[in-house]
């Protein structure tokens, strides 16, 4: 039995929920661990993969698929599944990761489980996965010969293996069909540097929701992100009133965030709000209500005013 | 003119406290009440803004029991022109049963004489999240897909779609008739006037009935977990615990110089 991981890369990097995913699939300890990255895989995606425990990387180059294609994707891990006779193929629960998978289901006819948290046994495959935006856990079976499933993002530490991989790299020839290749990007309008396109990576993510009271209102939020080093994260009120831009938005609708700080202001932390941000290490809360769920949940709280207690904190920190 | 179909759920509320059906394999809304998924509503307002300029239709789908005429209506309430109910016990049906029924829908439509330049469902379901019916019903239908969109703008026969990548905005042009899941965030929610829903009160709403074999979703089992008790350490209140704050940033090590 072997393991297909759908590797993606970020930064040159195997991203986060990827290294998680591998760590995932390694741990099921169900054979041979393949990955397949599309595109030449870099230096250190490379070594990520050895990290993890990585036999086979299986590489499709085909210069067809420079530009993101779903169905074409699909068509690369269809074909690193037959190369590997893999008999379970898992992808980061990733918007990218999880659209990839459905395609590969639609085309072979089989179910996808998708947000798992973890398997209870692979014959027959049983798993446990987030529904209600993580509110509430699924145990499902799935009955297919080859399985696929998504792993929800920061459900396992994405932890090297105790005997690393030779990850060797086998290039993947594709037979791409027209179709594959009808949806596909045919520019991306690159985000501006800074501008919290690093908030599902950063290490300090400096959060403010409704408490924010307006657009005006996050000169502080915006100060002491940077003081930081970190990025700014919202609720989904605040990008709802049009207050600041969807991408900054963390939750179940957002980005998920695993940051080192969650210092999270004037959000009530919702369940919505929380299946974001639970990942984060440490979190504190500046909250006016004692009671608010993101302060009994928190690690540390301040009770009081945003407005008061962030510039007090910038004038601290000097 | 564009046509487009928007496929809509009726879920409970999750923005509730999630209570389960005494055998555990349902969220019980009967307290939190019932909605449409957010993303779906996203969509049905991109739908009319597709439609309205070019002297389109929208109709608003929605494949469950009775009870989700609701939804259907609430999506003619803000600018829909009709509907349809294909009637199922939506929790015997996985995401590839629905798909099916969405299809056939589709076929029946196109018999009847309205074709579907642009299919819109939602990214995923807000109680599911199964991230597959619009990628399941685009192979059906023999359509190109994109998902996870956020805004929709239509020229002669080619749609132009916008979709957050990992490295920015991913730009689409695809043929029509195409599919599109999508996320909330690109659009305003609309909200129904009273006249829309005076509408909505009166519009035919066509019955159907899938007529396939429910291959279902494999649920077994339902759990809520039990929030952890609160470790919370306050560290005081208003700006006089500023220092406090500070000293906690700096044994987390996350502040520099
Ligand atoms: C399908 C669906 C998906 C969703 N997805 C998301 C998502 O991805 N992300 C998300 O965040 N939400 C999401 N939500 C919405 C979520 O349910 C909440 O409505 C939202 O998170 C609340 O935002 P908030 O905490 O900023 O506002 P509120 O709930 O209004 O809370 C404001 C908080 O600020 C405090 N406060 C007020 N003034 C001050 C002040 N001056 N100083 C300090 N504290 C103050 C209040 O005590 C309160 O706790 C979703 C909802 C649905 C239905």
């Amino acid at each position: 039995m072997s393991v297909v991981v759908l590797v993606e890369v970020e930064e040159g990097r195997a991203s986060l929920v990827s290294r998680e995913t591998l760590a995932f699939a390694r741990s099921l300890g169900a054979g041979d661990l393949h990955a397949v990255v599309v595109g030449a895989a870099p230096e250190a995606v490379l070594a990520d993969c050895r990290e993890a425990g990585v036999a086979v990387l299986h590489e499709a180059s085909d210069p067809a698929l420079e530009r993101y294609a779903a169905a074409a994707w699909a068509a690369v891990v269809e074909a690193a599944g037959r190369a590997a006779r893999a008999d379970l193929v898992v992808a980061p629960g990733t918007g990218r990761g999880n659209e990839v998978l459905a395609h590969v289901a639609a085309r072979r006819g089989l179910r996808m489980a998708a947000n798992v948290v973890a398997v209870e046994s692979l014959s027959p495959l049983v798993v446990q996965r987030q529904v209600v935006g993580g509110a509430a856990l699924e145990r499902a079976t799935v009955p297919s010969r080859v399985r696929l499933l998504s792993m929800a993002g920061h459900a396992v530490d994405p932890t090297p293996a105790d005997t690393p991989g030779e990850a060797r790299v086998q290039p993947l020839a594709v037979a791409l069909d027209a179709k594959d290749l009808r949806a596909q990007v045919v520019r991306v309008e690159r985000r501006e540097r800074g501008d919290s396109s690093g908030l599902a990576a950063a290490k300090v993510v400096v959060g403010a929701g409704r408490g924010a009271g307006g657009p005006d209102g996050f000169a502080a939020v915006d100060a002491l992100a940077q003081r930081l080093g970190g990025a700014v994260g919202v609720s989904r009120v605040v990008t709802s009133l049009g207050w600041r831009p969807h991408h900054e938005q963390v939750g179940q609708t957002g980005s998920r965030i695993a940051p080192d700080l969650y210092l999270a202001c004037g959000i009530s932390g919702s369940i919505q709000h929380w299946a974001g941000c639970a990942s984060s290490r440490t979190i504190i809360a500046v909250n006016t209500d004692a009671d608010a769920p993101m302060v009994t949940k928190a690690d540390y709280a301040v009770i009081g005013d945003m407005h008061e207690v962030l510039p007090a904190v910038l004038e601290e920190l000097g | 003119m564009t046509n487009v179909l928007v496929c809509v759920k009726r879920v409970p509320d999750p923005t509730g406290e999630v209570v389960l059906t005494a055998d555990g394999l349902r969220v019980d809304g009967r307290f939190a009440g019932y909605t449409t998924s957010a993303h779906e509503e996203a969509a049905v307002a991109l739908a009319v803004q597709v439609a309205e300029p070019s002297g389109g239709t929208v109709t608003v789908l929605s494949v469950g029991s009775e009870d989700s005429l609701e939804q259907v209506r609430a999506g003619i309430a803000v600018g829909a022109t009709d509907g349809v109910l294909v009637e199922a016990d939506a929790d015997l049906l996985g995401p590839a049963d629905v798909a099916e029924a969405v299809a056939q829908a589709v076929g029946a439509r196109a018999d009847a004489g309205t074709t579907y330049d642009l299919v819109l469902l939602g990214n995923d379901a807000a109680d599911t999240g199964d991230f597959q019916v619009g990628v399941r019903l685009a192979y059906l239908l023999d359509r190109p897909v994109v998902a996870g969109v956020q805004t929709v703008a239509v020229e002669g026969d080619v749609a132009t779609l916008h979709a957050e990548g990992p490295e920015g905005t991913e730009v689409y042009e695809v043929a029509l008739p195409a599919v599109a899941t999508v996320l909330e965030g690109g659009v305003a929610p609309k909200y129904p006037s009273v006249m829309g829903r005076m509408r909505a009160k009166k519009a035919e709403v066509e019955r159907m009935t899938w007529s396939g074999t429910p291959g279902g979703s494999g649920r077994e089992a339902l759990s809520v977990p039990e929030a952890p008790p609160s470790q919370v350490t306050v560290l005081g209140e208003g700006p006089t615990a500023a220092p406090a704050l500070v000293a906690v940033l700096r044994e987390l090590k996350v502040v520099h110089a």
